[in-house]
């Protein structure tokens, strides 16, 4: 396994060993992760971050074995989940819990919200209406909403903010250990996704949550990360504390990625052709150093070798042979 | 002083619903000086794109339109539809969120361009397909030439925005209006895109709408910011005095809710509780007044008008505004 940064003191109750999931494409193969490490350690909110088609969303879903990984391992609280199938697996699946972005389309809209958030209770067998119903009203309060009001109302009857709430509950109702939250804000306005953030920290708290946070919003992010992982077409670039990532990024696509957020301040003149080009098609990512198309810093061997990851003297971990952090 | 290019005088918009009558944009005033860029901030459902397609002359049948809108000195609502069909290209272009929906997918790139050079400008065929070229390259698009031959799907939605751009752009419009026009995007090509239409704003002396739900977007590209809020204006003013002495409450709001690069992790954001009122169940006072935390009984029983008592280019909407300097201190 990859020496992971010493900033996580505790153990890790997620890891991802050398992972690389393929999907077939009109006869091609496409990479969406190739060889990624990573660990996320109970308690912890591992924030994943990267553009659209970097393979953060393939991640997500590998790790619950909803896409079967194609090579690697991943393992959850000692048991390795890429060997367990059928029953065990569905077992396991309880601990570990998925939010997607788009809170309306994940709710059914023919039910009640009583009968969505009671869902995941049935299928593990609690048969007394009555304990159902009390945890129902325990998750639906946590979250904020009224359980009397929403109990028996269909999700079209809800803004997308109350939806996500609803979607959270679900979620926490078999009190998980591992929360995958897959653009959880992505879909919301500005108002309503800080109080969204806030109530994801608040779970997290209260049900002691370790979250995997993909987002492409390094502000969000940031937010609510305790360490930072940076991914480019499949491939882990950089990982490490936050405010270690964001205060001296190592990764050139890191930095490019900070430079590129427009921020509310009209006294920051935003810098201009910073961010040259777009990301190559996945389907056929350049040799060595997949960023190296677009890297200002890039050379022959950047062509020629994949880098690895490795520690920078800041503590954080950092896959290019030119990093920032070196002069 | 030059007479303001498009001009808004209490501009409505109200469609019916099966609930009532939903007012999207209530009496809207707005000016825009030749070779300005104007943003348009607020939250979905807050009537920004209503108010667009009110200036486009685009809006569903079923909307009542009232005001009036002046663009150029002509009551854009009096005229034909022939006369509206010939104004844009030449005079107002459009560029709207989803680069897909708005190109033709069964039409190459450069069969879309040339139409519209042809039948806007009446160029002929070389002319225009040489133009085309210029136009693709002028958008930073490598090889423009093979992108000719090319189809929407082919192209990634970075290109796909600027092969959009380029077509708003290829009739010279003195108005430009970008409806979220990089929402649907990386945030690296939404840095490409927004320089890119600063430049041409700039290289043509073209007015500009800007429309967004991101402050971070207006912040550094434009020269004045509106903030809507359930269908009105509830703030105006020139760029950076509205980001230094915002005024109304719900942007001081807005601006807090927005997470922080420089804040560390896990600080509790300072969200805005509830959401906007129901678009189809008008209220009697602010709009703003259920979520705010300054609202009192005079916010709750009657509207505030847009109004500038400082006689400093700053307009806003409210009762109780923050005082300059507590403002001034919140940035």
């Amino acid at each position: 396994m990859m020496p992971d940064s010493a900033a996580m003191p505790v153990a890790p109750l997620l890891s991802v060993e050398r992972l690389t999931v393929e999907y077939p494409v009109a006869g091609r193969i496409l990479s969406a992760v190739s060889d990624v490490s990573l660990s996320v350690g109970r308690g912890e909110t591992l924030g994943l971050v990267g553009e659209s088609g970097c393979g953060k969303s393939t991640l997500g879903r590998a790790v619950l074995q909803l896409r079967r990984p194609t090579a690697g391992k991943v393992m959850f609280d000692g048991t390795e989940l890429t060997a367990l199938g059928g029953e065990a697996l569905r077992l396991m699946r309880r601990r570990l819990q998925l939010i997607f972005q788009d809170p309306i389309a994940s709710l059914n809209p023919r039910r009640p919200i009583g009968d969505i958030v009671a869902e995941p209770l049935i299928i593990i067998g609690i048969t007394d209406r009555a304990e159902r119903e009390r945890r129902v009203r325990d998750v639906l309060t946590a979250v904020g909403l009224d359980p009397d009001l929403v109990w028996r109302r269909l999700p079209h009857e809800f803004s997308g903010g109350q939806c996500q709430r609803v979607c959270i509950a679900r979620a926490l109702i078999l009190e998980p250990e591992l929360v995958i939250c897959d653009e959880p804000v992505s879909a919301l306005d500005v108002s309503i996704r800080a109080q969204i953030l806030n109530l994801l920290e608040e779970m997290k708290r209260r049900y002691g949550l370790t979250l995997l946070f993909i987002a492409h919003d390094l502000a969000v992010v940031k937010a609510v990360s305790d360490r930072i992982a940076v991914m480019y077409l499949g491939r882990l670039c950089e990982i490490g504390p936050t405010e270690q990532v964001f205060g001296s990024p190592a990764h050139p696509y890191t930095a490019l990625l900070l430079e590129a957020i427009p921020l509310p301040d009209p006294t920051i003149v935003p810098a201009t052709n910073v961010a040259v080009g777009e990301p190559p098609s996945p389907l056929d990512p350049p040799s060595g150093c997949r960023f190296r198309t677009r890297c200002p810093r890039a050379d022959a061997l950047c062509a020629e070798k994949i880098p690895i990851l490795r520690p920078t003297a800041d503590g954080q971990l950092v896959a290019c042979h030119h990093p920032l952090t070196e002069g | 002083m030059t007479s303001p290019l498009l001009s808004l005088e209490a501009v409505s918009v109200e469609l019916p619903t099966p609930r009532g009558m939903l007012r999207a944009v209530d009496k809207v005033d707005l000016n825009l000086m030749p070779g300005r860029t104007l943003g348009i901030v607020g939250e979905s459902g807050c009537g920004k794109t209503m108010l667009s397609r009110a200036i486009l002359q685009l809006l569903p049948k079923r909307a009542q339109l009232s005001g009036r809108v002046t663009f150029d000195g002509r009551d854009l609502a009096t005229l034909s539809a022939e006369v509206l069909r010939r104004l844009r290209g030449p005079e107002l272009a459009v560029v709207f969120q989803d680069p897909m929906t708005s190109l033709n997918p069964v039409l190459t790139i450069g069969t879309q361009l040339v139409e519209t050079l042809q039948a806007h400008l009446g160029m002929g065929g070389a002319t225009a397909i040489r133009r085309s070229v210029e136009l693709l390259a002028a958008v930073g698009i490598p090889a423009p030439e093979q992108r000719l031959r090319q189809y929407p799907h082919q192209l990634s939605g970075g290109m796909r925005q600027r092969v959009a751009i380029a077509i708003a752009l290829s009739c010279e419009p003195k108005l430009l209006v970008a409806d979220e026009p990089t929402t649907a995007l990386d945030v690296t090509v939404q840095a490409q895109i927004l320089d890119l239409l600063a430049r041409e704003q700039k290289r043509r002396h073209m007015s500009m709408i800007l429309i967004t739900h991101d402050l971070g977007v207006v912040a550094g590209r434009t020269d004045e910011v509106a903030v809507m809020y359930a269908g009105r204006v509830v703030e105006r003013a020139p760029t950076s005095r509205l980001f230094g002495h915002m005024r109304m409450p719900y942007t001081e709001a807005l601006l807090a809710a927005i997470p922080k690069l420089e804040s560390p992790p896990h600080t509790p954001l300072p969200a805005i509780a509830g959401r906007p009122p129901d678009p189809t169940r008008p209220l009697p006072g602010c709009s703003f007044a259920p979520r705010c935390r300054y609202a009192d009984e005079q916010c709750r029983q009657a509207k505030p008008p847009l109004v500038d008592p400082d006689r400093c280019g700053g307009l806003y909407a409210c009762w109780h505004p923050l005082a300059p300097q507590a403002a001034a201190m919140g940035i």
